[in-house]
């Protein structure tokens, strides 16, 4: 095939996606930035015109708690979740094939399993007459009036339970290209399973350890339904107060300039791994 | 060898963690007692509601009329652009790779705040369009991702062998790879369509009047306490589906 029909080939193949994207993501994304900007009719619309008016709300020191919050909740639960993975992950590689697969699809369950589901039914068993509160009022673990919904800790639970999955399905794919024979080799060399897990195991999977924390930290500072549903009203998170925008006081424009400045914390970290992995991958290859 | 105990315990803990909520759940569908704090009995009554409420069988059919047209367009658009990425590399696949990946860490509420914003400035009315629009478009790169793992494993030089035995480029193409790829395909088809039926917070967004899905109408319910024991009932019914979905997909894509 020649050059010239090749290209017009690729376009051909390339273009549904290609457009879709484009009309369907990239615009959107470009509008919710532009609508930053826009003064906002009282009926829920858009108006014309420009404005400073939307971001310069956001500099009321008001803000602060939420934003806050809504970083701790994500690194807590970006922390708890690799630090679950990383061992059931290292466990699961060692596993012969048949079981390994099991425990694979002992994963996907859940996950393919309804959010909204998943969510409920943390909410039934933390209920005050749920299973759980139940039983640990039963064995004196608790309070007779003990209250584990709607609190930050029923929240950081819940997203660590949802978000769990998404730190075990990068780290999987990873072990699954680490030379176990290292782990033998340390063992030969006087290394214990502490030290051969983490100075060589953990390294090994460092490009898994990175998509892993990406995925559950990107993925929890958007969150809003599980702090809706688990979480008190001081649990709220930067998802909530953007929803509320949207549903509540119907204000466009100040929702997007929420969205626009989500959007710039959660591109920063993908930016910094971006250019990370570009760099260790020309440390590898030297 | 002495091998630490301590993953192997750690795994088995976080698999129960994993499955508890969702046995409590299954077990609680069966249980006479509404909040299910404690067994008062076997029952079939939860079922029995959950049969006569209408509006929750209305919103599987939306549900599912959505997760079928969602899930075979971005069937065709993602085994189009996997081939895409597959077969060229060039400037134009660099942007099509960086513009298909996003999507897939992008959260939710973003991605259903921002097709609202197209909605709402171009003067688009919410509705069942809406909503398999948006759908598409994050089913998409799950399809590209999956189709795109089972194309590195394609032996291209199998198309050579039929054209040199003498098959047409339609019938190698036809008779030899799309057979090889087509487990790969669904697979990728499974789980859009999964991901179609399980999304809440996209589509809570670019909803309008009358297209209730059934996580929106599950998230009405969970509102009001009169209807809890019936989530327990629709939710192992829905566990169980998504249990032989994913049992069927990894079928599909382990039959290499």
């Amino acid at each position: 095939m020649n050059g010239a029909r090749r290209r017009s080939k690729e376009w051909v193949i390339t273009l549904p996606s290609l457009a879709w994207l484009g009309v369907f993501f990239v615009i959107p994304a470009a509008l919710v930035v532009m609508t930053a900007f826009r003064p906002a009719d009282l009926h829920g619309g858009v108006m014309s015109g420009w404005t400073w008016e939307n971001i310069e709300t956001l500099r009321d020191p008001a803000w602060l708690p939420i934003v806050w919050r809504t970083l701790w909740l994500s690194s807590v639960t970006t922390f708890a979740c690799v630090v679950l993975a990383l061992p059931m992950v290292f466990q699961m590689a060692r596993s012969g094939p048949r079981m390994r697969q099991f425990l694979l699809l002992l994963v996907v369950i859940p996950f393919l399993s309804n959010f909204l589901i998943r969510i409920f039914a943390w909410k039934s068993l933390l209920h005050p007459e749920g299973m759980l509160t139940k039983l640990l009022v039963h064995l004196h673990l608790a309070p007779e009036n003990a209250l584990l919904l709607n609190n930050s800790g029923a929240v950081l639970l819940v997203m660590i339970y949802t978000q769990l999955p998404f730190a075990i399905l990068p780290l999987y794919a990873a072990s699954e290209k680490f030379d176990f024979q290292l782990l033998d080799a340390a063992r030969d060399l006087g290394a214990g399973p502490w030290r051969s897990f983490t100075k060589v195991f953990a390294p090994g999977v460092r490009r898994g350890i990175l998509s892993a924390v990406v995925m559950v930290f990107v993925c929890s500072l958007g969150q809003y339904v599980i702090p809706q549903f688990v979480g008190g009203a001081s649990d709220e998170m930067l998802g909530n107060k953007i929803q509320q925008r949207v549903f509540a006081d119907r204000n466009l424009p100040h929702a997007s300039a929420l969205a626009a400045v989500l959007m710039a914390v959660v591109l920063l970290p993908m930016l910094v791994v971006t250019a990370w992995q570009r760099f260790g991958r020309r440390e590898d290859a030297a | 060898m002495k091998r630490s105990r301590f993953p192997a315990l750690l795994t088995l803990g976080v698999v129960a963690f994993l499955f508890a909520p969702l046995i409590v759940l299954v077990v609680n569908s069966f249980n006479a007692s509404r909040f299910g704090g404690e067994w008062d009995g076997f029952t079939w009554g939860w079922y029995e509601k959950l049969w006569e409420a209408e509006e929750v069988w209305e919103s599987l059919a939306v549900t599912l009329k959505i997760a079928l047209s969602a899930s075979l367009a971005s069937m065709l658009l993602g085994t189009l652009a996997a081939y895409a990425l597959h077969c060229f590399r060039s400037w134009l696949q660099g942007l099509h790779s960086m513009l298909v990946t996003l999507p897939l860490v992008m959260p939710d509420i973003l991605m259903g705040m921002s097709l609202l914003a197209l909605f709402v400035i171009t003067g688009v009315e919410t509705g069942l369009l809406t909503i398999w629009i948006a759908h598409v478009t994050f089913c998409m790169s799950f399809v590209t991702m999956v189709v795109l793992g089972r194309l590195q494993d394609f032996d291209f030089t199998l198309l050579d062998a039929a054209r040199d035995l003498g098959a047409t480029r339609m019938q190698a193409v036809r008779k030899v790879m799309l057979p090889l790829l087509l487990p790969g395909v669904l697979a990728g088809g499974l789980l859009a369509f999964t991901l179609s039926v399980d999304d809440y917070v996209i589509t809570f967004f670019v909803s309008g009047p009358g297209t209730t899905t059934l996580p929106l109408r599950v998230a009405s319910m969970m509102r009001t306490s009169r209807s809890l024991p019936m989530i327990n009932a629709l939710s192992t019914i829905l566990i169980t589906a998504t249990f032989l979905i994913a049992t069927l997909s990894f079928r599909l894509q382990r039959r290499a």
